[in-house]
């Protein structure tokens, strides 16, 4: 099928396979930051944004996009460095492969919640897996780093 | 010091967090032949046939590999260095296949999409055969699962492969009977731990091709790039120099990928096709045709005086190897020497065991690599001991660990050179309360909240054996790179060596590059494993470092026509030291080498080899609350005092800890590998197979009370796979603190839970 779209702000037309997956489509695009932890929706390394929305790619049906926006990391590089020099500064991306899609989620989050307290943090990333850092680097970084947007607010 | 101890950025940060292309499948670039595996649905069986004419009709189909295309050489998967005693039980493909998910034939082509049709259409006939699928009885099980005459083995493992015995063992130290016909107390417990998946995000994969110069190049997610070189030129007699493995950044590997998992299927396909290949595993492969934590059984028998002395041990461990023998003897020999010796005072130990072959998936190498399983049972026994003497545990610990300067019979009669265990147990009792705490406190009309402990040790490197260099040059520009071939897999190990090796050169970390490991250009090393690259590679950086300044002193000597003697290095600059303005910068020093006629070339190295393995030590300390209705454990708070010598780095250790104990509790309480009555895994997916997420853990709190181990860079031991110990225990005598069960079979699942506190009460 033919779809129209917006990956990362650059409007895109290809004629697709209708059962390819979206992270596939994405990193055949040239989104390498997209991950496949798992492929049964059940790790978050795939997530990216559909119109700004986290969705993960690995089970999300490509024809849905026809007319819609798709952000991956590689969209928010900027967002992403700020965001990520508070989690290097924690060690908080040891192996780094779940860092795009979670670094995805946080941002989404950023965006969706005011002053999220520990309890709604965890809960909105809760569908992000990490088998390195035990989680507790990560909640650092964001802290830090909201402490820090809210102060420049 | 300036870099040792600090909470250096890692160097690779900026490109991890903006997702740049940095592994193997992120760069390789097509086209390529992707390689899909046929796996056997049966436990144990014959291939009586393959026939591939339907599969090779597909468009666009490459090859079908049997057994009888790929070489007849036995080998091991499992990562090891020369000395290795693991069997040689494995052939690329067989006609035999011997666990569910075990190769049956290898299928190539252009597209992902007709190699999955190809693998449905290779039609494999078998012939069934009857299959061992409990350890227990695979001595007098009729199948016998390696029944092959090229089986090769060491004498020293005492093989029996008639009877599935893949090897047993004993050692020990005086006459535990007498011992324990003396002592106050003797109690005896069995113990039970399951296999479990590695589970690093990044599953297998690798990328095989030919270079410019036919040289066979394999890109892999490995924690050994050495070790799969020598092992890929092995199966398929090349040369080793013949074979070029290249490291990428690697996404986890937690001992997964210290074995072969798809490079040998991938050259495979590039030797038949000429044609560069790439092999991917999914999540569900990773799971059930890879390797996991060894199962095995622990008998623990434990005498002690009524003052809490323990003055003898016994240890039994039965091991379940599954069906290759890939990490089998590593792992059961560290189940009792890394666990047995933290009784320091015992008169008499004695550690007996036996591996067993069976038609389940292969055990392999996974954080802790059989001392966790070890840890579980003795440190649970010992908790139990102190129960039964009405001591407190922690009193317990204090009164039998092994302290400084003494000598451990059960760890290889090596002497404890540093230890700072008997403080990290005080810090660790004060950080949860303990006094306050202990042992527990009703707070709901069925909650109550519990505290338990247990302490641990591992090793660093290991001694004798592990072999690892490393190369420091000087550059055109005055900055320096570090060359390394361990084989960093997501640590961090790259940024340690380069922090050590800024600290020797007297330099800033932005002035050392740390290069990503290819067999063609870095110096060999065993690997990142064993915990061992800050320990063994990071001396081996030490010493290089070394020689470099003193490359540069013999050339700054000439340069400013001053005996070396007279000069001393200071970071930027050598200059004199009674006439300061006589001096030569690094940077000018680095110019000579190209302006020079004379100059060398500043590079510089060195090998490290450590006869012993200084035990980093700890102590873990949770408090848990638990719900007597459902059975339910919530960990509340994990508190974790680490003596590992020397930090290095004060991030990269605190998330190593962090993530450790994280793994440790989804051990103790969620991560239950089932298999079906025919041996095939019930729990293959994340669906099934729990991994902590963040909701199940509370913030683990970590502190470090270092030594200073002699033997170590800038006194450093090591942190990697401690800290995966203690959680098991601790949280097994948390819930026999609330309830008065003890739970010896992981993981503690709520029904378990409930069922022991039924039959309690009944
Ligand atoms: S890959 Fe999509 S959720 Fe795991
Ligand atoms: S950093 Fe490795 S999985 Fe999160």
């Amino acid at each position: 099928m033919l779809i129209t779209t917006v990956l990362n702000g650059k409007s895109l037309r290809q004629e697709v396979p209708a059962d390819k997956t979206l992270l596939d489509f994405l990193r055949e695009n040239g989104c390498l930051s997209v991950k496949r932890g798992c492929g049964t929706e059940n790790c978050g390394l795939c997530t990216v944004w559909v119109d700004g929305t986290p969705v993960l790619s690995c089970s999300y049906p490509l024809p849905r996009i026809d007319g819609h926006e798709v952000t991956t990391l590689e969209g928010v590089r900027e967002e992403a460095a700020a965001f990520g020099a508070y989690m290097a500064g924690e060690g908080a991306e040891q192996c780094g492969y779940c860092s795009p899609g979670f670094i995805m989620t946080v941002l989404a989050m950023e965006r969706e919640l005011r002053n999220p307290a520990e309890e709604e943090i965890n809960a909105y990333l809760a569908g992000c897996l990490c088998r390195c850092t035990g989680y507790s680097s990560q909640m650092r970084a964001i802290r830090k780093y909201l402490e820090k947007r809210h102060e420049t607010d | 010091m300036r870099q040792i101890s600090q909470k250096v950025r890692k160097l690779d940060a900026q490109a991890l967090v903006t997702g740049m292309p940095v592994y193997t499948q992120d760069i390789v670039q097509g086209p390529y032949l992707t390689v899909k595996i046929v796996r056997s649905p049966h436990a144990h069986a014959k291939i009586l046939s393959v026939d591939a004419s339907k599969a090779m009709k597909v468009p666009g189909a490459a090859c079908v590999l049997t057994h009888r295309d790929v070489p007849h050489v036995r080998h091991t998967l499992g990562g090891y260095a020369y000395a290795g005693s693991n069997p040689y039980d494995r052939l690329v493909l067989e006609d035999r296949v011997r666990f569910v998910g075990d190769a049956a034939a290898i299928v190539a082509a252009e597209t992902a999409e007709a190699a999955e049709r190809m693998a449905r259409l290779v039609k494999v006939e078998y012939e069934v055969l009857p299959a061992v699928l409990d350890m227990d009885t695979a001595e007098e099980a009729p199948a016998v699962v390696h029944p092959e005459e090229d089986y090769v083995c060491k004498p020293s493992i005492r093989n029996g492969n008639a009877r599935n015995v893949l090897a047993c063992g004993e050692s020990g130290n005086g006459d535990v009977e007498k011992v324990f016909s003396q002592c106050d107390v003797v109690l005896e417990d069995d113990y039970h731990t399951l296999g479990n998946s590695q589970c690093m995000m990044e599953t297998f994969r690798s990328y095989s091709f030919y270079d410019k110069n036919r040289k066979l190049t394999v890109i892999s997610s490995t924690q050994i790039p050495f070790l799969v070189r020598r092992t890929i030129a092995y199966v398929f007699g090349l040369p080793i120099s013949t074979v070029r493995v290249i490291k990428p950044k690697v996404g986890g590997g937690f001992g997964a990928k210290q074995s072969l998992v798809t490079e040998l299927f991938g050259a495979a396909v590039t030797i038949k096709t000429g044609l560069p290949a790439m092999v991917l595993f999914d999540r569900r492969e990773s799971f059930t045709a890879t390797t996991t934590r060894h199962e095995m059984k622990l008998r623990v028998k434990m005498g002690a005086m009524r003052d809490g002395t323990v003055r003898a041990v016994s240890l039994y461990v039965r091991e379940n190897a599954g069906a290759y023998g890939d990490h089998a003897m590593g792992c059961v020999g560290l189940s009792g020497h890394k666990s047995l010796p933290m009784l320091g005072k015992v008169e008499a130990y004695s550690f007996r065991y036996d591996v067993l072959y069976t038609n389940l998936i292969p055990g392999g190498a996974f954080r802790g690599y059989g001392a966790t399983q070890g840890c579980f049972a003795v440190e649970s026994m010992v908790n139990k001991m102190a129960h039964a003497l009405g001591l407190d545990p922690v009193e317990m610990r204090l009164k039998n660990i092994p302290m400084e300067g003494d000598v451990m019979p059960a760890y290889y009669g090596e002497t404890l050179t540093s230890s700072h265990l008997d403080r990290c147990i005080r810090r660790g009792k004060e950080m949860i309360g303990w006094d306050e705490k202990y042992p527990r406190r009703q707070t709901g009309s069925h909650t109550v909240r519990a505290v338990g402990m247990a302490a641990s040790m591992q090793g660093s490197g290991i001694g004798g054996v592990d072999k690892c260099f490393a190369t420091v040059r000087l550059d055109e520009d005055g900055r320096y790179t570090v060359l390394n071939g361990a084989g960093d897999m997501g640590t961090g190990c790259d940024t340690i060596l380069a922090q050590i090796a800024a600290e020797v050169l007297e330099t800033d970390i932005a002035n050392v590059h740390a290069a990503a490991v290819d067999t063609d250009y870095s110096p060999y090393d065993k690997g990142s494993f064993a915990s061992a690259t800050t320990y063994v590679t990071g001396m081996a950086v030490v010493k290089a470092c070394e020689r470099l300044i003193g490359q540069m002193m013999a050339e700054a000597a000439a340069a400013l026509e001053t005996p070396e003697e007279r000069l001393v290095f200071q970071g930027d600059c050598i200059l004199e030291k009674d006439a300061p303005e006589n001096r030569i910068s690094v940077s000018d020093l680095a110019r000579r080498q190209m302006t020079s006629g004379n100059c060398h070339a500043f590079t510089a190295t060195c090998g490290h080899m450590s006869q012993t393995s200084p035990p980093p030590l700890m102590a873990g300390f949770v408090e848990i609350e638990l719900d007597t209705q459902t059975g339910q454990v919530k960990v509340l708070d994990y508190a974790a005092c680490i003596d590992c010598g020397t930090v290095i780095n004060a991030n990269l250790a605190r998330v190593q800890a962090e993530g450790g104990i994280v793994q440790g509790i989804g051990m103790a309480l969620y991560e239950n590998m089932q298999f079906s009555s025919q041996g095939k895994m019930r729990n293959n997916s994340f669906l099934q197979y729990k991994i902590p997420s963040r909701l199940d853990v509370p913030p683990i709190r970590v502190a470090f009370d270092s030594s200073y181990e002699p033997t170590g860079p800038f006194g450093a031991k090591s942190i990697g796979e401690i800290v995966i110990n203690t959680p098991a225990p601790a949280i097994a005598d948390a819930i026999y603190n609330a309830c008065g069960v003890y739970m010896t079979e992981l993981p503690f699942l709520p029904e378990r839970v409930l069922d022991a506190i039924n039959n309690k009460a009944e």
